[in-house]
């Protein structure tokens, strides 16, 4: 499981801003995670909150975007919603499907003071 | 409003930059795509322009940034200055991804003395401990470099990186980079190579590239390696390479024994051949 390491990268990021943005604490963070970048949401919050303790962002709120995994089906020339990337399409049953959403790990943005 | 661009203030992409647009103009503009980030759960938010919900005067200084960065950002720097490196010095990198007990590293010691009188060679290993590994790589007389993760599930640029500095890899070499026996966190992680290439063998199952499609979907070929093995396993190779490409259309598969030598020569030929792609247009 890498979500320690995703959330080891998300603090060396608000540390980052803190000093070129000039805030102290961070209150709130929003993350947008794919349904489809492997991400395990529940560790991602066990690990948020261990990696964050004593730091600028302790008890910070980890506020998560979902974002659903979606891919277009060439067969269908339509985008359909797919839960894992070897699914087929929900529609016609074609595995020629080019995912086009889903894959995002992004912070989006921060409540500071 | 960006007065270099005209992009609105609820739009503005700056990444990892102050807010007084002193960036250079390098900000996203992917207005083709949804602008639909400003409703998290029906809260209002003041994009990073000024205090928000500041109950009184003086005292509540909370505000929004907006950040919009990738989470591997950070990482994917590093994998693009170790990029930068490779293609200055014409060098071949790739990343060997598998489960543990894959066969990687006997592989790996059998290409490279096949290999090592024909091109340049050399090794990164990564495990969690011990140096065994670069050590049984170092008795071929290649050099290898070994990183310990510790606690670590993957390799990332930044070990890679360094690794670079000690290892000093030639000019025109091919480097292999042995990642830590993995088939989750390995996939998220770019370390500026070329290509990944998954080793699977046939004493695990067929189902490996649908239960990891993460690893398999990164990876531009498949090594399905222990081939010897298959008289006395059930692995069904067609349904293998079927789950493969269900994952990744894309994914060249070549079937190897890195023990009775099967199949190797296609696997030298592979690399050669990318090693010259490598070098063209240095």
């Amino acid at each position: 499981m890498h979500e320690m390491s995703l959330c080891e990268s998300v603090l060396q990021a608000l540390e980052d801003h803190a000093k070129s943005r000039g805030f102290e604490k961070v209150k709130t963070v929003w993350l947008e995670i794919g349904g489809l970048s492997g991400v395990e949401l529940d560790a991602m919050r066990f690990s948020f909150d261990a990696v964050t303790r004593g730091t600028l962002a302790d008890h910070a709120r980890l506020e998560i975007i979902e974002v659903p995994g979606q891919a277009w089906c060439m067969q269908c020339c339509k985008t359909v919603s797919v839960e894992q990337r070897f699914d087929a399409c929900p529609d016609c049953g074609s595995y020629q499907l080019q995912v086009t959403g889903g894959e995002e790990m992004r912070i989006k943005e921060l409540e500071v003071t | 409003m960006c007065t270099v661009c005209g992009c609105g203030e609820g739009e503005t992409r700056v990444e990892g930059e102050g807010q007084e647009h002193d960036h250079g103009h390098h900000h996203h503009h992917e207005h083709a795509h949804d602008h639909e980030h400003h409703h998290h759960d029906g809260l209002t938010h003041d994009y990073g322009q000024g205090p928000a919900h500041a109950h009184a005067p003086g005292l509540s200084q909370a505000r929004m940034v907006q950040i919009e960065e990738d989470i591997l950002g950070k990482n994917n720097q590093y994998a693009a200055a170790n990029r930068r490196l490779f293609g200055e010095q014409g060098i071949l990198a790739l990343n060997l991804v598998s489960s543990p007990g894959s066969g990687k590293t006997t592989l790996l010691a059998r290409t490279i003395d096949d290999l090592k009188g024909q091109l340049k060679l050399a090794v990164i290993e990564g495990d969690q401990q011990t140096a065994n590994d670069a050590e049984r790589i170092r008795e071929t007389g290649v050099r290898a470099l070994q990183i310990n993760t510790g606690k670590g599930c993957h390799l990332d640029a930044h070990m890679v990186g360094h690794a670079l500095e000690t290892l000093k890899p030639e000019a025109g070499s091919v480097l292999f980079i042995e990642n830590v026996g993995n088939l989750v966190c390995p996939a998220a992680f770019d370390l500026g190579e070329a290509h990944k290439v998954a080793i699977l063998s046939v004493t695990e199952g067929e189902d490996k590239p649908i239960k990891y499609p993460d690893m398999f979907h990164a990876a531009d070929l498949m090594l399905l390696n222990k081939l010897d093995l298959l008289p006395y396993v059930q692995f069904d190779v067609d349904t293998c390479i079927e789950y493969a490409r269900r994952v990744n259309p894309g994914i060249k598969v070549l079937k190897v024994s890195a023990t009775s030598g099967e199949g190797m020569d296609n696997w030298y030929r592979w690399v050669e051949a990318t090693q010259q792609l490598a070098l063209i247009g240095r």
